[in-house]
């Protein structure tokens, strides 16, 4: 009952300190909120006008909106990437980092859930898909499985992270026993989630480019890549912004782990392109379209190499020691890796999947207004999820705000806005 | 394909709440209600809503949806548009061939089946594409042409290769469907229960053969134009926002007649039969013509069949 009294606290006070800040904070908040509605606004007009305002059709039906998805879900899954080192070995530095990176799941948990809803025909209908009440096909339909393992990990995730400030909240020691499991738990949930939303394309003997062995090694080996990217920025910032102590040793460590990965992903894209374009059979048409453009349709073209050529210059920064511990080449491989990974993993994989279509018919897609300013306020929400959430946590897991301390910590200003 | 506003009243809100009140009720409406809201359009009823999957529905609410879809149609279109649940006939497997030595690409097909299954016409959905394809290619879709124009065909140097839902007996659309919205039912046809798609498209990107269209928009029908004489797993109008589907005109075939592709061909290129029927002109087409299956590798069986009669 005690228990149960003071978490009630715990959510008071949360809500408490995530609605007060300082000008910055509320103006980021502004911000974020302004996108929010401009996306609510044109998502009212899909509503009314049906998905006719994107500018997907039969030949390429879907687009811009699982675009996002997919790139987010590799976002989310990235969370183990640090989970990892932290817990398996013991590993000090990382430790105070793998809550913000659950927290960063969650926000881009929130965001593929958000991008699935926009993307359906009838959204109205959503409970078509929800276990019992609705009429889940499973184990059958690998888009069930993803339902279904998406949830349980954005579940798994709040759960643990509530728990863990909770604990920071109460001043009590968090219970091994308890959380060890779950996080050890979450390490195999993340790479299913990811691997499940590969094989989701996969499965589709329909597709060519996507029915490749290597497509879910590939997806874990660019998500790998990329949700640190946003991490790596975002710790320096709140490095800046807040009393946080976050380790150098730390950011470089990440470094290193992602230029690894980053290795292996350009690789096993060489592998892919190797086997497509050398063999030259009648599936070659798909990566033609990506990287040479095919009848004079190359609307990916620059985009496809620009993510090669960004992916191979962020591994080199990445792999020299010098250019990893140097703020600034740290700083821009990020930004390079992220820009990459969102090509090649977003509209990079949908659209060449989808183009030539079935029939062989060429269709053009690039995203409508519409599409964009849907997308921009999912993206606006999935920030203002994190922000909030990062607001809350930064002075618990800082000590600064607890049951006992009250509410003096939540007048001073916190985490100012957070850009990844 | 222009964006036409669709009608939107909010006199067509239907606003029959749970007066009686039992709590049940009450959430119903109340979650209806917000579903209203999701669609952006108040014509969603607390029925229409609460629908359950067809193969889910007992006699009784088999009935009731079909009043009910009958109710709005005839308050849709003015006439009464009958919607027939007629089951699969005992014995029958549909089988259809296509003579590709004899289609001359004039597209009757096409608009004869837009014409008998409610398509919306604008933007027009069509089951039926028909390719040109260069004789010296042979069938490589990568040479196929949709969008053909010429003054008279068939062209000097082509020929031409009607696609429609090939009926596989592995269907990839009904594997991947995340809610079992889509099926294959008894006598081979693969049906989409448009009540219960949620427009996710995953059946769309899993076909072979671009069978599946989507209802980008509200569907455009005027009273002229709907055939009252549907199917609930076929032609009767449908709802924004679902997909759709050739469905061998289940409307017409499990009532013993001919689809409308078959009946308008002016070459006699379509055949249609009983699989099951040793006698039928289509068991006759597969035992002694040469015939092949559209993208065989796949392993998808179709029951649909391409071959050579002259």
């Amino acid at each position: 009952m005690l228990t149960l009294r003071t978490f009630g606290q715990f959510i008071t006070d949360t809500l408490g300190i995530m609605t007060k800040g300082s000008r910055l904070y509320y103006a980021w908040i502004g911000f974020l909120l302004l996108l929010i509605g401009m996306g609510a606004i044109a998502y009212v007009g899909q509503l009314n006008h049906g998905l006719l305002v994107t500018n997907m059709r039969d030949q390429v039906s879907w687009g811009f909106y699982i675009g996002n998805f997919t790139f987010l879900v590799g976002v989310a899954a990235a969370a183990i990437m640090l989970v990892i080192p932290a817990y398996i070995y013991d590993w000090e530095p990382i430790k105070e980092i793998t809550i913000l990176g659950e927290m960063l799941a969650i926000s881009a948990l929130v965001m593929c859930l958000g991008f699935v809803m926009v993307d359906i025909g009838r959204p109205d209908r959503f409970w078509h898909i929800m276990p019992l009440v609705g009429r889940l096909n499973w184990p059958q339909s690998m888009l069930a499985w993803d339902v279904i393992v998406l949830n349980l990990y954005l579940l798994l995730n709040w759960f643990v992270v509530t728990y863990l400030l909770f604990c920071a909240y109460t001043e009590r020691h968090y219970v091994k026993k308890l959380v060890l499991p779950l996080v050890l738990l979450s390490i195999p949930m993340a790479v299913s989630i990811h691997t499940v939303t590969a094989y989701l394309y996969n499965g589709l003997a329909a597709r060519p480019f996507w029915n490749s062995a290597i497509l879910a090694p590939r997806f874990l080996a660019s998500a790998f890549c990329s949700g640190p990217a946003i991490l790596l920025i975002l710790l320096q910032v709140l490095r800046k912004t807040t009393k946080l102590s976050i380790k150098d040793e730390a950011i470089f460590k990440i470094a290193e782990l992602m230029a690894y990965t980053m290795g292996f992903n350009l690789f096993l894209t060489a592998a892919e392109a190797f086997k497509e374009l050398y063999s030259g059979t009648e599936h070659m048409v798909y990566f033609q379209y990506l990287l040479f453009g095919l009848k004079g349709h190359n609307t990916l073209v620059p985009y496809a190499w620009a993510s090669i050529i960004f992916g191979f210059v962020a591994f080199i920064l990445f792999l020299v020691p010098r250019t990893r511990t140097n703020w600034v080449t740290l700083n821009i491989g990020c930004v390079l890796i992220y820009a990459s990974v969102y090509i090649e993993k977003g509209m990079g994989l949908i659209i060449p999947g989808l183009t030539p279509d079935a029939l062989g018919e060429i269709f053009v897609y690039t995203p409508s207004f519409t599409e964009i300013t849907v997308a921009a306020g999912i993206f606006a929400i999935g920030f203002l999820v994190f922000t909030l959430m990062l607001k809350a946590a930064v002075p618990m897991m800082l000590g600064e705000f607890t049951l006992s301390k009250g509410r003096k910590a939540a007048s001073e200003p916190e985490a100012g806005p957070i850009k990844a | 394909m222009t964006d036409r506003k669709p009608t939107c009243s909010p006199e067509g809100c239907d606003s029959r709440s749970g007066s009686g009140g039992n709590r049940r009720e009450f959430l119903g409406t109340a979650v209806a209600a917000v579903a209203m809201a999701l669609t952006g359009c108040g014509k969603l009823s607390k029925e229409e809503f609460l629908q359950h999957n067809f193969q889910e529905l007992s006699k009784d609410e088999v009935r009731s949806v079909i009043a009910r879809l009958e109710k709005e149609y005839k308050a849709k279109y003015g006439k009464d548009v009958k919607v027939a649940t007629t089951p699969p006939l005992p014995g029958v497997i549909f089988g259809y061939a296509l003579d590709l030595s004899r289609c001359i690409g004039c597209r009757r097909c096409v608009h004869a089946c837009v014409k008998e299954n409610n398509q919306s016409r604008d933007p027009e959905v069509q089951w039926i594409r028909v390719l040109e394809l260069d004789k010296e290619e042979g069938v490589n879709l990568q040479h196929a042409e949709q969008y053909y124009n010429p003054e008279e065909v068939p062209r000097e140097g082509h020929f031409y290769m009607p696609v429609q839902c090939q009926q596989c007996k592995k269907p990839p659309c009904v594997k991947v469907c995340p809610v079992g919205a889509t099926w294959r039912e008894k006598d081979g046809i693969t049906v989409v229960d448009y009540n219960w798609c949620i427009g996710c498209r995953y059946c769309m990107a899993a076909c072979p053969y671009g069978a599946r269209h989507f209802n980008w928009g509200e569907p455009h029908l005027t009273a002229d134009e709907v055939n009252p004489d549907t199917h609930y797993f076929g032609n009767r109008p449908r709802p924004k926002g679902v997909v759709e589907k050739c469905t061998f005109c289940i409307q017409r075939t499990r009532k013993g007649l001919y689809p409308a592709c078959v009946e308008i061909c002016p070459t006699g290129s379509r055949k249609f039969g009983n699989l099951l029927d040793k006698t039928s002109e289509i068991r006759y087409i597969l035992e002694n013509k040469r015939v092949f299956k559209l993208k065989e590798e796949l392993n998808t069986q179709p029951n649909f069949f391409y071959f050579y009669g002259v």
